[in-house]
């Protein structure tokens, strides 16, 4: 049978950013996968160049929605070391207090999203519901939903008083119940199981040579993890595991997130109950002596690159964001390599892309001269139903 | 034998989600509404102009007045990012945030936090597109 060339995307606004794949398919089965990326290119980098380094914060917390707060970890922890200066000690612990919570609600929603990828919405709903908690906790500590803009270059800009640290404990008391459960459910349910196990494997060997980050390595029994390798903020002061598991398969990434809100759930508590008192913040001048840093945080997709160069004004002179998903996209075209057409949502799903879109999919059978177009949504309607008939491989 | 479980706790259980309109949810003290500015206590400074990420607040003079220190902040809410660093850097400290979140408006006037000696007539104008 002659190989077939299916394109993938680019646009998909509503669901997921836009990623363009062509596939490679020898009847069901995907051989080869190639990625074209820079349809969601916004030009931020040398935004930046024209903006104050003040200016520049909110900036990169709008790269991206769903971990903004590892965006502005990562600014401010880059331009501390620029400017010279170090965060009190309780401005640390408030950093790593809302970037475990960032982190829980961002695996929530995306367990959410793979649970509506493989068509378990009531598990979709389960976890948006309890992601709406913690959404509502890190309004109430930082005034906002989404982009929280608590941190500052030299400290962070709201204290958490002992009323929210007792909220946010009872918060991780529910939370922690419903993650077991959840953990149950994934072990469990014959859903995740038919759809996940043995799908997308990724062998420690590829993950290493491929330079996978974040749960998408974690998954693959690599113990890698920025927290404990390179400690930012509170992190070498807050004890905690990090997550491998060995099958390199869908399930293995998703075990290793849901066990990671466990650890974050821990570290909160942690965090809360070590918090040292004193200043939240410290003076910082407007403009920066010359020099260049960089500076690393494990979002919750994975490693976070930052490098800012100053040549004494006020505004950067050059300023590099590496993020975790374009680390993992040769890793995703590896983990395609084999897989069923039907199972290309949740492989693309299990590294958490934040560019992904498989909005329409264009399918040419050239024996018949067909040509069609699937979007996104089709495309996951079609997996559920190559399920439904074919069962359990 | 868990679906069956979970089946009937959501019969007995309460939905999740609010009639909006009707019911509110309440918001937290730190909530980000709508920009509020005492007009009575600011000097003047420009420094909420200077710092703001998404250039939405310009200083427009009084009528008939060209000197610096008569201008006042204005602020565009269709730019505003809502991130707060105006009252952050605000020397006099009155720049804060009401817990107002319902900000579509049908003209520019209703989108537009101005000094009281813009003419009410003025605010969809010339004077207000700039900057």
């Amino acid at each position: 049978m002659p190989i077939v060339e299916i394109p993938v995307g680019p646009q998909h606004p509503a669901l997921k950013e836009p990623i363009r794949f062509i596939f490679q398919l020898d009847g069901e089965i995907v051989v080869g996968a190639e990625p074209r990326l820079g349809y969601a290119h916004r030009g931020i980098e040398k935004l930046a160049e024209h903006r104050t380094y003040v200016q520049a914060l909110y900036l990169s917390e709008r790269i991206c929605g769903i971990c903004s707060v590892a965006h502005t970890t990562c600014y401010v922890e880059t331009a501390e070391r620029v400017f010279n200066v170090e965060a009190p000690p309780r401005a640390k612990y408030i950093r790593v207090i809302v970037s475990e919570l960032n982190r829980i609600h961002s695996h929530l929603l995306w367990l959410g999203i793979l649970a509506h990828e493989v068509g378990f919405d009531t598990l979709f709903m389960y976890t948006w519901r309890d992601r709406e908690m913690v959404l509502d906790l890190l309004e109430m500590i930082t005034g906002n939903r989404v982009l929280y803009a608590i941190n500052m270059i030299g400290g962070v800009r709201h204290d958490i008083t002992p009323e929210m640290a007792d909220k946010a404990r009872k918060v991780m008391d529910y939370l922690e119940e419903r993650t077991k459960y959840y953990k149950r459910v994934a072990e469990e349910d014959p859903v995740f199981n038919n759809r996940l196990a043995e799908v997308g494997i990724l062998s420690p060997s590829d993950a290493r040579r491929l330079c996978a980050v974040g749960p998408t390595i974690r998954g693959s029994g690599v113990k890698t993890d920025i927290r404990r390798d390179d400690p930012y903020s509170a992190y070498d002061e807050v004890p905690f595991n990090v997550i491998t598991y060995d099958e390199g398969d869908a399930l293995a990434k998703t075990l290793v997130r849901i066990d990671e809100i466990l650890e974050s759930i821990n570290m909160i508590r942690y965090a809360l109950d070590h918090m040292p008192g004193g200043e939240i913040s410290v003076r910082v001048p407007m403009r920066p002596p010359p020099g260049e840093a960089v500076g690393r945080v494990e979002a919750p997709r994975g490693e976070l690159f930052y490098y800012i160069k100053s040549d004494g004004t006020m505004r950067p002179y050059r300023f590099k964001v590496r993020t975790p998903t374009l680390a993992n996209i040769p890793a995703l075209c590896r983990m395609l390599e084999g897989i069923f057409v039907a199972d290309i949502p949740v492989v693309v799903a299990s590294i958490d892309p934040c560019i992904a879109c498989m909005d329409r999919v264009l399918l040419i059978d050239k024996s018949r001269g067909k040509k069609w177009v699937w979007t996104k949504e089709e495309l996951r309607r079609y997996s559920l139903k190559w399920y439904e008939e074919h069962g359990r491989r | 034998m868990s679906v069956i479980k979970e089946v009937l706790r959501n019969i007995i259980s309460r939905p999740v989600t609010l009639k909006y309109p009707q019911e509110r949810k309440e918001l937290p003290e730190r909530f980000r509404g709508r920009i509020t500015i005492d007009y009575d206590n600011c000097i003047g400074c420009g420094l909420c102009a200077r710092v703001c990420p998404a250039l939405a607040i310009t200083m427009v003079n009084p009528p008939g007045k060209k000197d610096i220190r008569s201008r006042r902040p204005l602020v565009h809410l269709y730019k505003c990012i809502f991130c707060g660093q105006c009252a952050l850097v605000c020397p006099r400290k009155v720049i804060s945030f009401t817990h107002e979140y319902e900000l579509a408006s049908y003209d520019k006037e209703g989108s537009v936090v101005a000094p009281p000696f813009v003419k009410k007539g003025n605010k969809g104008g010339r004077e207000l597109s700039k900057g």
